[in-house]
């Protein structure tokens, strides 16, 4: 009898190739390219070399595709410079490219598994680091550098250490109006940014098997802001369920024998992890960040930290230091963080799902301040503008635009100015992430509507009890 | 890839925690071709304001940390987005090691792949170092790969270092050679994995 296995035990078992000096050779069955690539693409033309499985490779422009004005020539020189050489590096190479006029289009971890190339199973990788996301169908997914891009286009392997296993269960009801993105939080103010560092996290417990596959895919796209190699969740039939009838997905036959397989993904009873956590979904509150990294999350009834309350010297200067950047009073409330835009988009929140969300608290509401609507994907928008929620967005004075990773990153034109404070359901507060000098509070969806309607954050529950 | 032995010279510490590799390298300079020329911009809004001036208080931009080859800083460098441009930017200014408590997961493989040691030392150490070396003139500090340890006046600490990282950054491997030795064996699984999986090839529309 074979000792009992840990999920990702199982998924490492069925990609490797061969050991060597404390490292594993594995085989990637998925490799996404955006144009952030470029330098792994450079890489194979100087050794001349050709990508070695075409066929397992997709490429996604997201990373610099510009958000409004789509059909018309990219005015910005560099960006249109960006966007086309990945059409160039995929054509060369003979790899499908979901391109900036693709019905297809979107951002690289909400295109993959909406299209079902991104399956139980599979090891997945891409060169970003939320390539984590796909790990909410029980595939094994990290983001690589482009050292190690250059190293799977031309071999479709990669060597990897072994990480350490650890399981977050996660049990009881979230509360009404609460997310997978207030659970990401809470967690990752439990265990830190780096709490999780060479670890692969399997989330486990009844608040994740009643989370919708978009819920699962926030949670394990936050699984890297815990600094975790990965994360994972068991696929069950909600998988299944959302992945029957997508284009790339198997049908059939192949289906059947998949399906079968896949009931195996799952952590055998008595599996030992290296590190095991619980948290209580039943207790959280709405979580929002504060200061500069997503471990500085609080539940929104909390009190700006104090450094003059901190002991340890190095975390002072650390809240000091944050708290200066975002421009806050110590000790002041959450809910009197005044904010002056909002940004709904990003792979982390912004498929139908939190689209729907955001909508409902918008709908016959005014937004005090300017904002940004992205859909996750092309196809994202055109679901949101069959409900109508398009018309709810623009009714309450935000634009609705195409899909990209847009201001989540501001490497298309999607900036946040300096000293500007945006309510924004992406994934990363950092120094500057949105623009040099720029203010990031990330949250929910339903939250950062609730702060658009409010004009400051706000816990977003007062304001669904109060619709209808 | 340069092989890596060991580092001597001036050690400039960073005395924050999480300091992510958007701070090394502010997206959007990621545009940037692979030219050698990163180091322009290694930590651009922290050395530089808006105006293109030198922030005097930025520790490497003082005098006595100007030339660092070693940077010694908080809990959790180079943790977020996988950018290997923060690699490069810290290489190309003259960087070759850094040394902290934690570090991202893909900013320390990043690193073994361009020939900068992350090197792993405990809070305590940390602190040590960081005491040392906060001094008006510079500290010139000894990194050896060989013997996993760290030389700072008087000061002597171990560092970690995960074995296959150091191997390769010890003989300068390019993982790519390596691999084509392995040429046959990827073949014989790639053979037995379509039969045993499959339903892990894309299949297209119907």
């Amino acid at each position: 009898m074979t000792a009992p296995m840990t999920l990702f035990d199982k998924l490492w078992s069925l990609h490797e190739i061969v050991q060597r000096d404390g490292e594993s050779l594995l085989w990637v069955d998925r490799h996404y390219v955006h144009e952030g690539s470029f330098h792994a693409f450079s890489r194979l033309s100087e050794r001349g070399a050709t990508v070695a499985e075409p066929g397992l490779t997709f490429g996604v422009a997201d990373h610099y595709v510009p958000t409004r004005g789509r059909g018309a020539p990219i005015a910005n020189p560099e960006i249109a410079r960006m966007v086309s050489q990945l059409e160039k590096n995929t054509a060369d190479q003979d790899i499908t490219l979901f391109g900036l006029n693709d019905r297809r289009q979107g951002i690289v971890h909400v295109v993959g598994p909406e299209l079902g190339l991104t399956l139980p199973g599979l090891l997945v990788v891409c060169g970003d680091s939320h390539t984590s996301t796909h790990g909410a169908f029980g595939a094994f997914a990290f983001g690589i550098g482009a050292s190690e891009v250059a190293h799977v286009l031309m071999t479709q392997t990669l060597w990897q250490k072994k990480p350490l296993r650890m399981r977050i269960n996660a049990d009881g009801e979230l509360a009404e109006g609460l997310g997978a993105k207030d659970l990401a939080l809470a967690i990752i103010a439990k265990i830190g940014a780096d709490g999780a560092a060479g670890h692969a996290i399997e989330f486990a417990g009844s608040a994740i098997r009643a989370l919708s596959m978009e819920g699962r895919m926030t949670l394990c796209n936050m699984a890297i802001e815990a600094g975790g190699r990965c994360g994972i969740v068991a696929p069950d039939t909600t998988t299944l369920e959302y992945l029957r009838g997508r284009e790339f997905a198997p049908k059939g036959d192949t289906l059947e024998k998949a399906m079968k397989d896949w009931s195996e993904l799952t952590s055998d009873s008595g599996a030992r992890f290296d590190r095991e956590m619980s948290i209580d979904a039943t207790t959280l509150a709405p979580f929002v960040t504060w200061g500069i990294s997503p471990e500085d999350a609080l539940p929104i009834d909390g009190n700006v930290p104090d450094p003059a309350d901190e002991q340890r010297p190095a975390r002072a200067r650390y809240i000091k230091d944050a708290v200066d950047y975002m421009g806050l009073e110590p000790g002041s409330k959450l809910t009197d963080i005044g904010i002056d835009r909002i940004f709904i988009g990003s792979c982390t929140n912004a498929r139908i799902e939190d689209l729907r969300a955001a909508a409902a608290i918008l709908a016959n509401r005014v937004s005090k301040v300017p904002g940004l609507v992205s859909p996750g994907s092309s196809s994202v928008k055109r679901q949101a503008e069959q409900e109508g929620l398009d018309r709810l967005f623009r009714d309450a004075g935000l634009e609705w635009a195409d899909s990209g990773c847009s201001m989540c990153v501001g490497i298309n034109g999607d900036l946040v100015a300096a000293g500007e404070r945006c309510a924004s359901t992406t994934n990363r507060n950092f120094r500057g992430r949105q623009g040099v000098g720029a203010r990031t509070h990330i949250m929910s969806p339903a939250m950062v509507a609730a702060a658009a309607v409010c004009g400051h954050l706000a816990d977003p529950r007062p304001l669904m009890a109060r619709k209808d | 890839m340069e092989k890596f032995t060991h580092i001597a010279g001036t050690a400039c510490p960073l005395p924050a925690e999480n300091i992510d590799t958007d701070q090394i390298l502010p997206a959007r300079y990621l545009k940037l071709p692979r030219k050698g020329e990163h180091g322009k911009v290694l930590f651009r809004d922290l050395r530089f304001d808006a105006s293109e001036r030198e922030r005097p208080d930025f520790p490497l931009n003082r005098p006595q940390w100007r030339d660092a080859r070693i940077i010694v800083a908080g809990r959790n460098f180079g943790g977020g987005s996988s950018r290997e441009a923060a690699v490069y930017a810290l290489y190309d200014f003259g960087i070759r090691c850094v040394i902290a408590p934690s570090f991202g997961d893909i900013f320390s493989q990043n690193a073994t792949k361009n020939g900068l040691l992350a090197a792993v030392v405990s809070e305590a150490e940390n602190g040590a170092l960081m005491a040392a070396l906060s001094r008006e003139e510079a500290v010139a500090v000894t990194v050896d790969l060989v013997s996993q340890s760290i030389m700072c006046g008087e000061l002597r600490c171990r560092f970690s270092i995960d074995p296959a990282r150091r191997t390769r950054l010890l003989n300068g491997w390019d993982d790519f050679d390596v691999t084509l030795s392995f040429r046959e064996r990827i073949a014989e699984f790639k053979a037995a994995d379509r039969k045993a999986r499959p339903w892990a090839v894309p299949a297209r529309a119907p």
